[in-house]
C-alpha cells in the first residue's frame, strides 16, 4: 500500500508536470505584469525551483505536516478546499449508488427469473440505452425537459433563494427538487452493468444444486426465492467497493454541466488553470479512495462469505 | 476452422439486437465515409443569414395541396412583436426545390479530387435558402454537415484507440503471462497502479497535456493515444490469463523443441490463439472511448474548432439559455447515442457468440 502510494503520488506529478506552461503562464500575456514581475510571481509561488525538489518539498509536506500544498487561484490550502467540496461530493455519489441499486438489484432478479422474456429484453435495452448515454447529453436532455416542464430553476442543489439560507423543511423539499437529475445522471451508466451482473448471478443461484434441494424440501418459493436472492447478492459486495471511485468520478462531468458545488468543477478549473498541487492532490485523492474501495470489498466479501474467509 | 468461424456468425446472427447494431454502424460508417458527398454545405462555411436558423422543414406540397416534389421554402426574418426577438420565418412566396446531385461548394473528396457535386441541395444562393436538416448555428453552419464532418472523428477515435489500446496490450499481457516470475509481477504491479486512477479525471488529467497550439491532426493523434493509454491494461489482463493455461499445451512445448524463438512463440503462436477475444473485447472497448472522446471534446479539453466531433459540437448547447432557444444543437447527441449503443449491441452479441463461458467480462 505505502509504495503504491509512492508511485501513485510520482505518476501524479509526472501528469501535472507534463502540462505545457505553469500557473504563472497565464499572467504572460497580460500587458500591465513586467517580466521583473512574473519572475517574481514564480520565485513566491516556488515554481522557479526544478521539479524535482518541488515533487520533494510536495511529499515532505504531506508526510510531515499532513498539508497538501498550496492552491495558486484559490490562495488556500488544497487540503482545506478539497474537504470543503467532499460533503456535496460524497452525498451526490452515495445518492447515486443508492439509486442504482435499489433498480438494478430488482431489475437483475426480474430479468433473471424471467429469462429471455419480452421484460427481460426491455429490462437490457433500457440497460444500454443508459450505458450509452453520455452523461453529459443526459444531464441536458433533462435540463431541457424541466425547462420546457415549466422549471426556471434547473441545475444546482438548490433554488438560488436556498443557497445561503440555514437548514430547513422548505430548504430541504428544494433539495430533494434538484436532486433526482444528478441522482439519475450519475447513476445511469452503471445502471445497466449491474443489472447484467445481478441478471448473471442469479441465473447460476437459480440453477445450482442448493437451490433443488431447497424445493425438494418442499420450502414454498417464496422462501426459496429469498435464499437464492441472498446468495445471489453476495458477489456484488466486490461491486459496490470499487464502484465509489468510478461514480466519484462520474460526478465529475456531470457536476460540471448541472453546476454541482462538488468536486468536478472545481477540479475542471484547476486542470485549465495550471493550478497544480490542487490537481496533484485531487488526483492522489481520487486513487486513495480506489484503493481503500478495493481493500474494503475484499474485507466485506470475507465477512459475508464464510467460504472465502476459510480459504 | 471454417466451421468455427461459420459457428460464430450463425450465432452471431442469432442475437437480433447484435445484427441491429450492425446495421446501423453499417450505415453510420457510410456516412461517415462519404460525408463530404453527403453534407450539402462545407462544414466551415458560415450563412450569416442563417444564424441559429431551425431545421428546414422539406414539403412536397405547396399552399394550395398541390404535389411539386420536395423543395423547402425561403428564409426571412421576421421581428417577434412581443419579444422583439429576430425569428425566422418561411418566405411562401418563394419555394426553392431540393434536387440531388446538385453543384454547390467545392470541397476536394477524400483529399484526393477536386469536385463541387452534392448529394443533394438546393441551387439557390445560401442568402435566400439553405436545405439545413438540423439547423444552423451559431455561425449559420450547417449542423446535419458538421454532424457528418464530426463523425469523421467520432467514429474514428474508438477504433483507432482501440487498435492501439488491444496491440499494446496483447503485447503486454503475452509478455507477463508468457515469461512469468519477475516480469509477470512487475507488469502486474504496474498494471494494478495505472488501474487505481478512474478512467475520467484521468483522460481530462492527460488532455490537458496535448499542447494548445497544436493542428487539429495532432490533437485528434493525441487524444487516440490519451484514450488508449487508459485502455490497454483490461486487454492485457485477459491476455495475460489466456496465456498462462496456452503455454503449456502441446503445440507451445513442440513449438519450444523445435527451436523456435520465444519472440516468435509470442507472436506466431500465443497472440493468435487469443485473437477472436480480443475481437471482443475490442468492440467491447470501443463505445467507451466513444464516450471519451466526446466527453472530452465536450469540456474543451478535445478536437478544437474548426475542426470538430460529436461531443465538440454538443459544446454549443451547453448554457441553457441556448438549449432553450435552439433544442436541435441536441442532435449530435443522438448520434453518440446511437453509435455506442450499436457498438454495445454487438460487442454483447459477438461475445455471446465468441466466448459462450464468459471469459471475458466487460474491460
Amino acid at each position: 500500500m505505502i509504495p503504491m502510494m509512492f508511485f501513485i503520488s510520482v505518476i501524479c506529478f509526472v501528469i501535472t508536470e507534463l502540462q505545457p506552461g505553469d500557473f504563472i503562464s497565464q499572467y504572460l500575456d497580460n500587458p500591465r505584469i513586467s517580466p521583473a514581475q512574473i519572475e517574481l510571481l514564480r520565485k513566491n509561488l516556488g515554481l522557479d525551483e526544478p521539479a524535482h525538489v518541488r515533487y520533494w518539498n510536495w511529499i515532505k509536506g504531506i508526510v510531515t505536516r499532513g498539508d497538501f500544498g498550496y492552491s495558486f487561484a484559490f490562495q488556500r490550502p488544497v487540503g482545506e478546499l478539497i474537504w470543503e467540496r467532499m460533503g456535496w461530493t460524497v452525498f451526490v455519489a452515495l445518492g447515486a449508488i443508492v439509486f442504482q441499486w435499489i433498480l438494478a438489484v430488482p431489475m437483475g432478479i426480474y430479468s433473471a427469473l424471467h429469462p429471455y422474456s419480452f421484460g427481460d429484453y426491455s429490462l437490457t435495452v433500457v440497460g444500454f440505452i443508459g450505458l450509452s448515454i453520455p452523461d453529459f447529453f443526459l444531464a441536458l436532455i433533462l435540463m431541457y425537459l424541466m425547462l420546457q416542464m415549466g422549471a426556471t430553476s434547473v441545475g444546482g442543489l438548490f433554488s438560488p433563494q436556498f443557497v445561503g439560507a440555514p437548514f430547513s423543511l422548505a430548504k430541504l423539499v428544494d433539495l430533494l427538487k434538484h436532486l433526482w437529475i444528478p441522482l439519475i445522471v450519475v447513476g445511469m451508466s452503471g445502471l445497466a452493468g449491474l443489472m447484467r451482473v445481478m441478471r448473471g448471478n442469479m441465473l447460476d443461484v437459480i440453477s445450482s444444486p442448493f437451490v433443488t434441494s431447497l424445493r425438494a424440501h418442499g420450502l414454498d418459493e417464496k422462501t426459496v426465492k429469498r435464499h437464492a436472492i441472498k446468495n445471489a447478492l453476495n458477489p456484488m459486495v466486490s461491486i459496490a467497493g470499487t464502484e465509489l471511485p468510478n461514480v466519484f468520478s462520474g460526478t465529475i462531468i456531470a457536476a460540471i454541466v448541472l453546476n454541482l458545488p462538488t468536486m468536478g468543477p472545481f477540479f475542471y478549473n484547476a486542470l485549465l488553470n495550471h493550478d497544480q498541487y490542487l490537481v496533484m492532490t485531487f488526483l492522489m485523492f481520487i486513487a486513495i479512495i480506489t484503493q481503500i474501495g478495493n481493500l474494503f470489498a475484499d474485507i466485506a466479501l470475507a465477512v459475508l462469505d464464510p467460504r472465502i474467509r476459510m480459504s | 476452422m471454417q466451421t468455427t468461424k461459420s459457428r460464430i456468425a450463425k450465432n452471431f446472427f442469432k442475437h437480433k439486437l447484435g445484427v441491429i447494431g450492425l446495421i446501423a454502424l453499417s450505415i453510420m460508417y457510410l456516412l461517415v465515409i462519404f460525408s463530404d458527398f453527403i453534407a450539402p454545405y462545407s462544414y466551415v462555411t458560415s450563412h450569416r443569414n442563417f444564424v441559429y436558423a431551425p431545421p428546414s422543414k422539406i414539403r412536397f406540397f405547396d399552399e394550395e395541396g398541390n404535389w411539386r416534389g420536395p423543395f423547402v421554402y425561403g428564409m426571412k426574418k421576421v421581428r417577434n412583436p412581443v419579444t422583439y426577438r429576430l425569428e425566422f420565418s418561411e418566405d411562401t412566396s418563394r419555394p426553392v426545390p431540393v434536387k440531388f446531385f446538385v453543384r454547390g461548394e467545392e470541397y476536394r473528396f477524400w483529399g484526393i479530387f477536386k469536385t463541387d457535386l452534392h448529394l443533394f441541395g438546393v441551387e439557390e444562393s445560401s442568402d435566400v435558402a439553405m436545405v439545413l436538416l438540423f439547423g444552423g448555428d451559431r455561425f449559420g453552419r450547417d449542423l446535419f454537415s458538421r454532424v457528418l464532418i464530426g463523425g469523421k472523428v467520432s467514429m474514428t477515435v474508438g477504433l483507432v484507440g482501440t487498435l492501439i489500446s488491444v496491440f499494446i496490450g496483447a503485447i503486454v499481457g503475452a509478455l507477463s503471462g508468457f515469461y512469468g516470475g519477475t516480469v509477470d509481477v512487475v507488469i502486474q504491479r504496474f498494471i494494478e497502479l495505472l488501474r487505481s486512477f478512474p478512467r475520467i479525471p484521468l483522460w481530462l488529467a492527460l488532455a490537458t497535456i496535448l499542447p494548445p497550439q497544436w493542428p487539429s491532426t495532432w490533437v485528434y493523434f493525441g487524444i487516440v493515444i490519451v484514450l488508449s493509454l487508459i485502455g490497454w491494461m483490461g486487454v492485457a489482463r485477459v491476455v495475460r490469463g489466456m496465456v498462462l493455461s496456452l503455454r503449456e499445451k502441446e503445440f507451445i512445448l513442440a513449438a519450444r523443441v523445435s527451436g523456435v524463438s520465444n519472440m516468435k512463440i509470442i507472436t506466431r503462436h500465443l497472440i493468435p490463439n487469443t485473437i477472436s477475444y480480443l475481437i471482443v473485447v475490442s468492440t467491447l472497448s470501443i463505445p467507451g472511448m466513444i464516450l471519451g472522446e466526446s466527453a472530452i471534446s465536450f469540456l474543451g479539453l478535445g478536437i478544437k474548432e474548426p475542426m470538430t466531433s460529436w461531443g465538440l459540437l454538443l459544446k454549443q448547447a451547453q448554457s441553457l439559455s441556448e438549449l432553450e432557444a435552439h433544442p436541435w444543437l441536441m442532435v449530435p447527441g443522438i448520434f453518440i447515442i446511437v453509435a455506442v449503443l450499436s457498438f454495445n449491441f454487438v460487442g454483447d452479441a459477438l461475445r455471446d457468440a465468441v466466448d459462450p463461458y464468459r471469459a471475458v467480462e466487460k474491460v
